[in-house]
């Protein structure tokens, strides 16, 4: 949002020192935005991811604060402000009042550099991506310092567990990022999300086969890294109590559970920036040339438009990666491992080396239908797995005749 | 003298460096030390960030955090007794460690001050894209050679800690 800052003091004509001041007043009103936006998304999908697995485990969920439970985040937020803060007294203090800051940045850092819409992003920094995967390693500092301090078995057993599954993901994880980063060329999110198109055919992950698989090896990964179900290990309450956040309360366990469900929108928004177009419009080829083209208020439009795509992408996927969770049986420690380092990580291999293949054919004459089909073929392999997964539930459901209800949705 | 706001932020962050590093010195608590790198390292990718190296920042981060703080930390919690700290951090060399460390720092300090330091009239743009043509072209061969050296290591770290199932199925290690 710099560009926004430099046009808004252009003709103020303040000192170097007044300029400094006012971008650092600038970045602290930004940070704030972001902030509050990553509070309030935190807070409601734990009331909407409370409610799917209500639906899904046939009971109904919080439903008593606000209309359907819907201010049931408020009245828990609440509640953590006042509880106690409870220091056991055998924990390492120090580490243990100091862990939660940790984990707490290195979620919220990643939304520095998402590009919400056109040109609405924090930050615009060249190496966007590569920040992105660097600053949530934060989070592994500080849930192995908090599995530590509270001296207790289960919540070392799970930092440990949770740092070992989150610097191995990274690696299958990478690979799929470079995947498609070879394909544009650069490291920066908006560019990133221009190297693609509107139509899902232009997405990458239609591009060609192995960014179609690419998506699943960085969909894995990612989740693993966000320590969502199937790979929860590191909270596993059947066997750990609650992993490394076992000793905390009130807010310092608000701030772990914070940084769980900003990270959904992370997880969500990074698959649809990398690999669904972000908040590229269908039918519109060249965004930034539409917008400038347009009247000041047509501007305005297209950025909302843009903005619009955005959330919608990222809410059907934060709407997926909900129902993983409640759908899926947590992996064993030793499956985590193979998973990753037997399968995804050679995959992700073979996947960046066809990418790059598919970058260096030539893209002249025949070879350019050559490309038009086979994102094409891509594209209807992707659109009969939806197809083939919306109509087994739609035979489920329907197996199920008057056993199931399907009213009182909310 | 003219005081800029890069200049305060230098200060800032090399005093998290350096306490942080006295912490890592000096700390009787192992674990404590191994934590303090965090804020080392983070400093130091800060100092990067400030002079606009943007993916040396990142990098450092990635790899100092991200990589070898964990490992450091893996090694120190899977060590039976770490936490008693008469035990394993006895603290016997404290006054000639702190000498030699006083010596060094000042043989850098001079050297830092008294070499002629080239300065560049313009600041150099450092994006991505030139810093990998520069890897991928002109220094291709030293990149691709400390890549042959790291994937060396990398099978040596495998051979010693491999082991091999006998063909009783009992596992025996190398």
């Amino acid at each position: 949002m710099k560009y926004l800052f430099d046009s808004l003091t252009a003709n103020w004509n303040l000192s170097p020192w007044m300029t400094t001041l006012a971008l650092v007043l600038w970045v602290v009103v930004i940070t704030a935005g972001v902030l509050v936006f990553m509070a309030t998304f935190a807070g409601f999908t734990s009331w909407v991811e409370r409610r799917i697995a209500g639906r899904m485990q046939s009971r109904i969920g919080p439903n008593r604060v606000g209309p359907f439970g819907g201010l049931q985040w408020l009245a828990d937020g609440l509640k953590c402000f006042l509880k106690e803060d409870v220091i056991p007294k055998a924990t390492d203090p120090v580490l243990f009042r100091l862990a939660p800051y940790l984990v707490f940045p290195g979620g919220f850092a990643a939304f520095a550099a998402l590009p919400f819409g056109y040109g609405i992003a924090a930050s615009n920094i060249d190496i966007g991506i590569f920040y992105i995967t660097a600053i949530t390693s934060l989070v592994v500092i500080g849930i192995l310092m908090a599995g530590w301090s509270s001296n207790n078995k289960w919540s070392l057993i799970g930092g440990v567990r949770s740092a070992a599954q989150i610097i191995s993901y990274e690696i299958p994880g990478g690979l799929a990022i470079l995947t498609v980063v070879v394909l544009a060329g650069t490291l920066n999110m908006h560019e990133l999300v221009v190297a693609q198109g509107g139509w899902p055919w232009h997405w990458f992950i239609f591009r060609n086969p192995f960014t179609f698989v690419a998506f699943f090896i960085f969909f894995a990964s990612i989740l693993a890294e966000g320590n969502r179900t199937p790979f929860d290990l590191p909270e596993a309450e059947s066997e750990l109590v609650a992993g490394y956040l076992t000793e905390y309360t009130g807010m310092r366990f608000l701030f772990f559970l914070f940084t769980e469900w900003a990270n959904v929108w992370v997880i969500s928004a990074l698959l649809t920036t990398l690999f669904l177009g972000g908040w590229q419009i269908p039918g519109i080829t060249d965004l930034g040339a539409t917008i400038a083209a347009a009247t000041s208020l047509g501007k305005w439009f297209w950025v909302l438009l843009s903005v619009a795509m955005f959330f919608i992408k990222t809410s059907a996927l934060v709407f997926l990666v909900i129902q993983i969770r409640w759908t899926l049986p947590r992996l064993r420690v030793d499956q985590l491992m193979i998973m990753c380092w037997k399968y995804l990580v050679p995959m992700g291999f073979v996947t960046l080396l066809g990418s790059a293949i598919f970058l260096v054919l030539p893209r002249e004459g025949a070879w350019a239908w050559f490309h038009l089909s086979v994102q094409g073929i891509m594209t209807l392999i992707g659109f009969a797995i939806v197809a083939g997964l919306i109509g087994r539930a739609w035979y489920n459901i329907h197996a199920l005749k008057d056993r199931i209800s399907l009213e009182n949705w909310l | 003298m003219n005081i800029t706001f890069p200049d305060i932020v230098f200060v800032i962050l090399a005093a998290l460096i350096l306490g942080c590093g006295a912490i890592v010195a000096y700390s009787r608590n192992i674990v404590r030390a191994g934590f303090s790198l965090l804020g080392a390292f983070a400093g130091v990718a800060g100092l990067y960030f400030l002079a606009q190296a943007n993916f040396i920042g990142a990098a450092q981060i990635l790899i100092y955090v991200g990589g070898v703080l964990v490992v450091i930390l893996f090694a120190i919690m899977l060590t039976r007794g770490i936490a008693q700290a008469h035990s394993t951090n006895p603290r016997q060399m404290v006054i000639p460690a702190t000498l030699m460390g006083l010596i060094s720092a000042a043989m850098l300090i001079t050297i830092a001050l008294y070499f002629p330091w080239r300065l560049r009239p313009d600041a150099p743009v450092a994006t991505v894209h030139s810093l990998g043509n520069a890897l991928l072209d002109t220094y291709l061969i030293p990149f691709e050679f400390l890549s042959l050296l790291l994937l060396a290591a990398m099978i040596g770290a495998v051979m010693l800690v491999r082991k091999e199932i006998k063909e009783s199925g009992k596992e025996e290690s190398r």
